[in-house]
């Protein structure tokens, strides 16, 4: 089954593929849902609906310019998904850290060993 | 000894909307990095990380084997994961079931493989979850001590290991 597009949160507005290729382009400049849908090979109405996805959850900012209307990206929600991976990253650094000092007595106690049983 | 060549990161990344992949390289021939990871009384010495206490581990290594990790997280609150062995490689390959006990819906498949290279260990744990949600949850489970936090304390790590 599909998923449904979810706009709760900046979290499962980038897990789209689409929509993160989308923010990339924005990344550069500014650009209207034509520029955007030439560059992606996709139709309008498909960049305007991942678009008000980004919008909703305040990723992508719109403006008028004359006929235009331009998107530009905001890339402040994404900060608490940088910090939450990175957070669960610390958890298991942590424990790596001390996993090394395990290790390393366990290496030390097995060239000990070794040397015993040479002699 | 051997001077310690900083000690390198853990590497999370998402390979799809229902994984986590975690991967790290230990300056360990994998026999001994496999023996620290399923041994119980080597297990209690590094699972809690900076974040509290052991207070059990128990590991049946083997398949249909059960295990449970639990320990006082440093806010006074215990957590405990459990499961069961789907197949054990040893020095290679581990995969089990894990049930977060506070959230024992949400059970997720993790395969850790062990390989050497150079007289190095590379480990990676590949969680593979039902859901996105359930993966989301998973991830947020880390970060109870917030941030920050955990920063102070790594800084801390490190600084004790010089």
């Amino acid at each position: 089954m599909p998923r449904v597009p979810t706009t709760a949160d900046a979290f499962n507005a980038v897990a789209e593929p689409r929509r993160r290729q989308i923010l990339d382009l924005l990344a550069a400049r500014e650009r209207a849902v034509g520029d955007l849908a030439a560059l992606l090979g996709v139709t309008q109405p498909l960049v305007s609906k991942h678009l008000r996805v980004l919008r909703e959850v305040g990723l992508v900012e719109v403006r008028d310019d004359g006929r235009r209307r331009l998107y530009r990206l905001d890339g402040r929600p994404l900060k608490p998904i940088h910090d939450w991976v990175k957070g669960y990253e610390q958890t298991w650094s942590e424990r790596f850290d001390q996993l090394d000092v395990v290790l390393a007595e366990l290496s030390e106690q097995e060239q000990q060993d070794g040397s015993q049983d040479r002699q | 000894m051997a001077a310690k060549t900083g000690s390198s990161r853990a590497v999370v990344t998402l390979p799809a909307d229902t994984q986590i992949q975690i991967t790290r390289e230990f300056d360990a021939p994998r026999h001994l990095v496999y023996r620290a990871w399923t041994t119980p009384e080597l297990i209690t010495r590094w699972w809690a990380g900076d974040r509290g206490e052991v207070t059990s581990i128990e590991v049946d290594l083997r398949p249909g084997g059960k295990w449970r990790y639990a320990m006082r997280a440093n806010p006074g609150f215990e957590v405990a994961f459990h499961g069961e062995h789907l197949e054990v490689v040893e020095n290679e390959r581990v995969v089990r079931t894990e049930i977060f006990e506070m959230a024992p819906d949400a059970e997720a498949v993790s395969t850790t493989t062990f390989t050497e290279s150079g007289g190095k260990t590379t480990v990676t744990i590949l969680v593979q979850h039902t859901s996105k949600e359930h993966r989301d949850a998973h991830l947020n489970s880390g970060m109870e001590d917030g941030l920050q936090e955990a920063m102070d304390h790594l800084e801390q790590v490190i600084a004790s290991l010089r």
